[in-house]
């Protein structure tokens, strides 16, 4: 009767492990995400999908930091329209919860995004809140307690799934956000986004980016995102995805000591590699092995003990 | 700079890290508020990286009217490259495909026991690397095919291959250039069981294999290839020569 350790429920979704792939990374199709799955992630969440297809900005897109990567796509994706072929295409290969990412210009525009993604069946939709590079949706929407309740609301309304609202760290307070989000009804939240940021070419004085402003990602974040996730904790009842620079297993384990229930990975598919999913979850494992803990659920929010 | 014909030209840059390169393997370069593009690497020697370039397009277009010295950015060098064999080897180019391939022929000309080349383009003056290839390859193996017959055979590259494939036996095959035909040669080779590599070319914006926009298959193709070999190619059959996705991740034909 050895249950696998690893399991774990988070707002209703049943997870064979903690680690879940980060929206934005891959994740357009069905053989993508799958390979990701087989790698070793417990859930897949898709790129962003918005109503109308988006070809994002121009190159560059993305620079490297010294320690992470700075991106700013522009939310390129189909639209839900020819999304929701790849999201029943996707349904009837994967073996793990697949959570389809949703951004709107509008409550209307995310609620009806969210619903057709759910109707397609996606497990649960992820609404960016928090995307910082692209005008009157993510961010804008997240940073405001008034506009990001609408939003979860029209969502909640529409959807039958679980939402998972995706906080933004371009705030003065996130906890502020955090209770708008789960009194307007988020299911779960997912913490943090990328940080506002960018780089300049000394030789040319021109910023790197097309869009000169981008989002840091990767392990500069961890830090920052780690006492995200433990304010969290101690704030709101909802759980908690930890997201942030996480790229081995003892990253993982303090994300989940701080209160995290589950943990996104992204960045460290481009340093290392997607088997990344599988060593951190035999990290996890092995840890918990070392300490005697039965199950990954013994740790969660573990370091706000006395 | 040198220009190669009417709407190619060949770049020299200086960069440390990319020429260090291996043939095969691409860079990331930028032309500062138009659009970084990537570029496989026709040549790497001497603190020194070459690309050669074909101008379609806004960034290729700028790339050439830039004047020698001015600067560009470049990433890299990125993704794998091919294999060394040094066995009976066949390469296949076309059009500024054969840019690789005449960096893997300087590598290869010396060791390889035999090297033949089919080289296919539209029309004569398409046909680039002609008398490098030529020097490098082994007696009489250059065979050249053009659409307009304005330079040696006039057919797709497909049928002199399919011929020298029929009358000899080949250790492996290299390919480069449109994916129409890297998917003929491919279908070609699989049936007669011969290893190949061949590098591939989709829409990139990372190119450090995290956005996803360059995949064939489960494949991404800035960090996983650009250069698959024949089991690979195999597993991706349903899009080979078929289809990309485009920029907003909609699945395009080829």
């Amino acid at each position: 009767m050895n249950s696998n350790p690893l399991n774990i429920r988070l707002a209703g979704l049943q997870l064979r492990n903690p680690t879940a792939l980060a929206s934005g990374i891959l994740g357009y199709s069905t053989l993508s995400l799958q390979n990701i799955a087989e790698s070793g992630a417990g859930a897949v969440v898709t790129k962003s999908i918005g109503l109308t297809p988006r070809i994002g900005y121009p190159n560059p897109t993305v620079v490297q930091a010294k320690c992470g990567l700075i991106n700013a796509m522009g939310l390129p994706n189909p639209g839900i329209d020819k999304y929701v072929h790849e999201i029943r295409h996707a349904k009837t290969v994967l073996t793990v919860p697949l959570i389809v990412s949703v951004y709107g210009f509008s409550a209307e525009e995310y609620a009806l995004t969210a619903q057709k993604a759910a109707e397609a069946g996606a497990d649960a939709v992820e609404l960016n809140v928090s995307c910082p590079h692209v005008k009157e949706t993510g961010s804008e929407i997240g940073q405001n307690p008034q506009t990001l309740a609408k939003v979860v609301k029209k969502v909640k309304a529409a959807v039958h799934k679980p939402v998972i609202v995706k906080l933004s760290p371009n705030v003065t307070d996130i906890i502020e956000l955090a209770k708008a989000a789960v009194e307007a009804g988020a299911d779960a939240l997912t913490a943090i986004n990328t940080i506002r940021a960018m780089a300049i070419d000394v030789e040319t004085a021109q910023p790197i980016l097309s869009n000169k402003r981008g989002g840091l990602s990767g392990p500069a974040l961890k830090p920052i995102a780690l006492r995200c996730v433990y304010d969290l904790y101690e704030k709101v009842k909802t759980p908690i995805i930890g997201c942030g620079g996480i790229t081995d297993w003892r990253d993982a384990v303090e994300f989940l000591l701080a209160g995290a229930s589950a943990i996104q990975i992204g960045t460290a598919i481009a340093l290392q590699d997607p088997a990344v999913f599988n060593v951190i979850n035999r990290g996890i494992n092995a840890y918990l092995k070392r300490k005697k803990l039965g199950s990954v659920k013994d740790i969660v929010g573990l370091s706000h003990r006395n | 700079m040198k220009t190669e014909n009417p709407t190619t030209k060949t770049f020299t840059l200086k960069d440390r890290l990319c020429a260090k390169a291996k043939p095969g393997q691409f860079l990331m370069l930028w032309i500062p508020r138009v659009d970084e593009i990537p570029l496989s690497i026709m040549n790497a020697e001497d603190k020194q990286v070459s690309v050669t370039v074909k101008a379609v397009g806004e960034a290729t277009k700028t790339l050439h009217k830039l004047k020698s010295g001015e600067i560009v950015g470049l990433r890299g060098p990125f993704g794998n490259s091919f294999t060394e064999n040094h066995g009976r080897i066949l390469m296949v180019g076309g059009g500024t495909g054969t840019a690789p391939l005449l960096f893997l022929a300087k590598k290869l000309s010396a060791k390889a026991k035999r090297l033949a080349l089919v080289m296919g383009a539209k029309t004569k003056s398409e046909l680039l690397f002609l008398t490098q290839l030529d020097a490098l390859c082994t007696e009489q193996n250059t065979i050249a095919a053009t659409e307009d017959g304005s330079y040696g055979l006039k057919c797709l590259a497909t049928e002199p291959i399919e011929k020298l494939l029929n009358k000899e036996k080949f250790d492996m095959v290299y390919a480069c250039g449109p994916e129409p035909m890297i998917r003929q040669v491919f279908d070609l080779a699989e049936k007669r069981g011969i290893a190949m590599e061949a590098s591939l070319e989709r829409l990139m914006r990372c190119g450090i294999g995290l956005c996803g926009s360059c995949v064939i298959g489960k494949y991404r193709v800035c960090k996983d290839g650009p250069v698959f070999n024949a089991a690979q190619l195999s597993e991706v059959k349903d899009e080979l020569g078929i289809s990309k996705l485009g920029f907003d991740g909609n699945r395009i034909p080829l």
